[in-house]
Formats: C-alpha cells, structure tokens, sequence
C-alpha cells in the first residue's frame, strides 16, 4: 500500500448470482481525498462501496482499508467499521430510540465508552449538524433533512476516518437537499476521507478532488471535476451529463 | 397573476361532533346499521335483565351452609365457603400465609416498580421476587415446611403453570426465532423441526408425553416431580408459538435496520438485542399477548395428567356432598377470575403497545 493511501480497491469483480454487478475495479484513494461516485441507476455505485465496509461480500479482488484487509474475518472486520462511517439514503435512523440514544449507541457498545462522556460527544456532534434542541425527541418525529443530519452526527460519534455515503440526498424533499449538503461540505473541510455516492453535480464542483463515472457495472471516467463536467471524454458520461444538467 | 393571501383555519361545523352526532353516525348511519342496533338492544333486553336476577337480585350472600341459601338465585355462600380450595387448592392451612404473603409483595412490586428507574435494578428487584416466591411456595429450606407439588391447586396452580410457562419460553421463543433467520444452515433446521414439531402436536399430547413417555426416558428409581415436568412441557410448547410470534417480528424489521446496526460496529449479539428485537418485539406484542391469554386458558388442561387448576376444583367442590349441584356458581365464579386475568394481559399488552410507540407522540 502507497504511504498516503487509504483505501486501495484491487481487480474488484462481484456477481449477484449470474450477474456481474461490479467489472475488474481499480481504485485508489488518498487520504483526505473527496470522491464523487455518480452514474445511472443500476451501474453499481452504491454496491462499490458497500463493498468498501463489507455490508457486501464480493468474490474477486481485494480492499485494504487503512491496513486493514476486508474479508469476512469477524476481527477485521469490527476494526474496519471503526475506521469506516456510512450515510444510507434512507437514514436508517433506529426508530425505538431517541436522537441521543441513537448516536451514543456506538460509542457505549462498541468502544466501551463511559454514558458521560459517550452523551457528551453525541451533544456535540448533534451541535454541529444544528439539531441539538432536537436530542430527546424520536425519529419519527424529524423531518428528513433532520434525520440525514442526526444519522451523520450517529456516524461521526466514533470519530471515522473515512465517510461512505450512499445518495444521502435521493430520499429528501427538494427543500431539505441543501440543509444536509451543508453539513457534508463542513465535513469536507475538515481533512476527513470522503466517498459520495450522489447526483448532486452542484457539491461535486464545489467539494470534490476526483469525480468517478460509473456504468455496467465499472468506472468509465475518472477525473477533477472542472474537467469532469467541462470535458469529459467518454461518450457515455456526455450523454449522462447531458441528461441530468439539461433541466 | 395574482398572491393570495393565507387563510386561518377555522373550527370544524358543529354539526359534526357531540353525543347526537356520534349516535346518528355509529349507531344508526344506515338501515342496516339501524336494525342492527335494535337488534343488539333487544338482545342485551332479554339477556341482562335475568342475569342479574339470578347473580344479585334473588341471590343468597349470607349464611354458611346450602341450607341457608332459600332464594332463587345463585347461591354465593358455596363460593365463599370453598374460596380457599379455589384459590389455593389443598396448600396446607397453617402455612397459607406464605401465599398470602407473595400476593401482598406482588402488590408491593407493582407500586414499587414506578419509582424505580434503572433497568438492571428493576430485572433484580423482579427477579429475586421469583426467587422468593419459589422458596416461599414450595418450602422445604429456611425451616419452612415443605409443600409438595400434588397439595398445590386452584388459582394458585393456574398462576404457576402461567406464570412459569410465560416466563420461560419467552427467552426460549427469541433464541429459536433468531436461530431460524441464522445464516448457519444447521442451527437454522434445527429450529425449524423444533418449531414445526411443537405446532403439528396438540398441548394435550404434549402434556401427555411428558407425564406418560418422558420418564421412560429415565433410569428406573428416578421419578420426576408431575409438576416440574407439566411446566417443561407447557414451556417448550409455548415457546415454539412465541418464536413464531417473534419472527413475525423479526420480518417486519427493513433490512436497511441491519445494515445501519452492522455500519456503526455492533457485534450480532448487540446488533440483535438492542436494534432489531426491541422493534421486534414492539410489533409482535399484539401477538404475543394473544399467545399469552391462551396460554393462561390453556393451563386448565393439565387436570387430564392428575394437576388440579382452578377450573378442576370445580368439580371437585361441587362433588362435596354438602354441596352437590353447585357447578353454575363455581363455573360462573371461575368465568369471571379467567376473564378478569385475561382482561388485565390484554390491557397491559395495549399500555406495553403505547409506551414502545415511539411513531407520533
């Protein structure tokens, strides 16, 4: 492994029985590098990196994961959902515990933390996404935005290096998109390992040092975002790009 | 174009709500609804009225002997007079306060329990209470006198088999409701067949194996309390019917709730007790609550392995020469214990069912 690389994904191949889901993927990321992943549905984004903290097994290849080898090792794999945080598209918020309880979960079960200190951390990050005032109430009782922002707060709390996100926008009303695009261009400042899986075009030119295209199934394009959007080479990406920006 | 402005909203028109309103739009909505009301009216008309006659009106409260009850309706000095046999079966006279005592303490529980806060302190408090209960019922250490299980009977005798059977194929029921969503093959037949086994077989044949076969099974000499192994049998069964309540449960959990469980870092054993069986459970309450209630009626079947539940001492009270005949009373008295217990898990499961209701408050 390169000295500042961080994930590195080799000759990834996996199969949903007789479909090849993701072909022959190679990737490297740096560490502090923001990746967006974009492309049509289907083309096996979101699967890449579920592989990356193994919510998806995969038959060929390998992923090193900060030193870490993903495989079906129970040990390597605590240790790797550790180091790896994940945002769902559908926030996956715990709905019989409350916001607080939601995000000192981890921190008390998994790294053994004191109550004290685990709700001290939770407060602080539920500060930062602005939903503080929000702690006691149920998820349920969030709106959407709200809860992406409370299930990012539940992902910092065991303070990650790298952040999976996995379209956290596509599930939102159109008025909350931004509140929690806020939060993730915060995060994106701050020197933390990010890889989005999302359309929004908008945060990738802002935020992103790579853009990746997606499609069948493997990575077609991959370059800067000014290039990405004002250049790209494939004819695929130009037809995609042509499709999602021309409204 | 045009803005428009916002509109207050205004009260609902008083034509929709109040007594009138409700009765026109539940009772009498329709024709048919009509006639059913009065149909339901007539009924409770020719129903009530003689019922009570016979349970109040014309009925004899007072006395101690048959002799003593001259009206025409029920005579509740029977029920009085055997009220120990029906609660307490042939427990021992000098040491009934020992159950006495246990209901007093239940009672002290169930208040106490409000003021106390923490979880682990509450499962101790509980369960210690079991202990104590144990030891207070059957005797035999601290200098109580021993109470052997064929004394034991009526209400009390139903409270253990329901009690017993509740409490322990609870645990039971989640392990092999885990068990058949496990992802090892073997573990996940094996709780199949157990499953699959204990539903194809009625609780009598149950009751009956474990009376009749299971000792078979052991080295001769080595006798099995008829009870302890009544309770086994009713435990195992139920269990099986609360796996499958369980994994009802277990079903309606997205998959979506795993995999936020396994991304932060729970290990099976925490992703499974703190993130999917307290949802779990919330939606199979209803359920397991029904399962429950069975389960209490259910326990009036071990009279056909020699056990005397209090619907058994029924027949046995009413077969007193003194008090031949007086089967309606004590069936009437016993209808009214099981539907007053029954009742009390069907409220208790819906105030179980708002506290875990974490969806819109």
């Amino acid at each position: 492994m390169k000295d500042n690389n961080v994930i590195e994904i080799k000759n990834l191949n996996k199969w949903y029985g007789d479909f090849h889901v993701l072909k022959d993927i190679n990737l490297e990321v740096k560490k502090g590098e923001i990746i967006v992943v974009c492309g049509p549905s289907g083309s096996g984004k979101s699967t890449l990196i579920r592989c990356i903290n193994y919510l998806e097994q995969f038959q060929e290849g390998s992923i090193v994961v900060d030193g870490i080898e993903v495989t079906d090792d129970i040990k390597k794999i605590k240790a790797l959902r550790e180091d790896v945080a994940m945002v769902f598209q559908h926030f996956n918020l715990f709905p019989h515990l409350s916001i607080l309880d939601n995000l000192t979960l981890s921190p008390i079960w998994v790294k053994n933390m004191p109550k004290k200190d685990a709700i001290a951390t939770a407060m602080k990050f539920l500060d930062r996404v602005g939903i503080a005032e929000q702690a006691d109430k149920y998820p349920n009782q969030l709106s959407g935005g709200q809860q992406q922002r409370v299930a990012i707060a539940r992902s910092l709390c065991k303070n990650p290096n790298i952040m999976l996100f996995d379209e956290p926008t596509s599930a939102l009303d159109p008025e909350m998109v931004s509140e929690v695009l806020d939060v993730m261009v915060e995060l994106a400042k701050e020197g933390r390992t990010m890889i989005c899986v999302t359309h929004e075009m908008g945060f990738a030119k802002k935020v992103a040092d790579r853009v990746i295209f997606m499609d069948a199934g493997q990575i077609v394009e991959e370059n800067t975002p000014k290039k990405f959007f004002d250049n790209p080479e494939s004819d695929r990406l130009k037809l995609f790009l042509d499709q999602i920006l021309s409204h | 174009m045009a803005v428009y402005e916002q509109k207050q909203a205004l009260e609902a028109p008083s034509s929709t709500k109040g007594a009138i309103h409700w009765i026109k739009e539940n009772l009498f909505s329709s024709p048919l609804n009509t006639i059913m009301t009065l149909m339901g009216f007539g009924f409770l008309y020719i129903i009530i009225p003689p019922l009570l006659q016979w349970a109040y009106f014309d009925a004899n409260f007072v006395g101690t002997t048959r002799e003593q009850c001259t009206g025409d309706g029920a005579c509740w000095v029977f029920i009085k007079m055997k009220m120990d046999m029906f609660l307490y079966g042939f427990y021992p006279e000098t040491e009934l306060w020992r159950l006495k005592a246990i209901v007093i303490m239940f009672v002290a529980l169930v208040i106490g329990l409000r003021f106390i806060k923490s979880g682990k302190v509450k499962f101790g408090i509980v369960f210690s209470y079991f202990i104590i209960s144990l030891i207070l019922t059957a005797g035999g250490i601290f200098g109580l006198e021993s109470v052997p299980t064929d004394k034991w009977g009526g209400l009390m005798l139903t409270i253990v088999v329901a009690s017993v059977g509740i409490v322990f194929s609870f645990p039971i029921g989640i392990i092999v409701a885990f068990g058949r969503q496990s992802n090892l093959p073997i573990i996940r037949s094996v709780c199949v067949t157990y499953v699959e086994m204990i539903r194809g077989v009625p609780l009598i044949t149950i009751l009956f194996m474990s009376s009749v076969i299971l000792p078979l099974f052991f080295p001769e000499g080595i006798s099995f309390d008829k009870l302890l192994r009544a309770l086994i049998g009713i435990t195992l069964f139920q269990a099986a019917y609360v796996a499958e309540n369980i994994r009802g449960g277990l079903q309606a959990i997205p998959k979506g709730q795993y995999e936020a469980a396994d991304a932060i870092g729970l290990s099976y054993w925490q992703k499974m007790l703190l993130v999917i069986l307290p949802q779990a459970l919330k939606v199979a309450i209803p359920n397991l609550a029904g399962a429950f209630i069975s389960l209490f009626q259910d326990t009036t079947l071990v009279l056909i392995i020699g056990l005397f539940d209090l619907l058994a001492m029924v027949r046995i009270t009413a077969a007193d020469s003194h008090w031949l005949g007086m089967e309606t009373e004590g069936y009437v008295f016993v209808t009214v214990i099981f539907w007053a217990f029954c009742y009390g898990m069907s409220r208790y499961s819906n105030k179980l069912e708002k506290q875990f209701d974490t969806n819109l408050k």
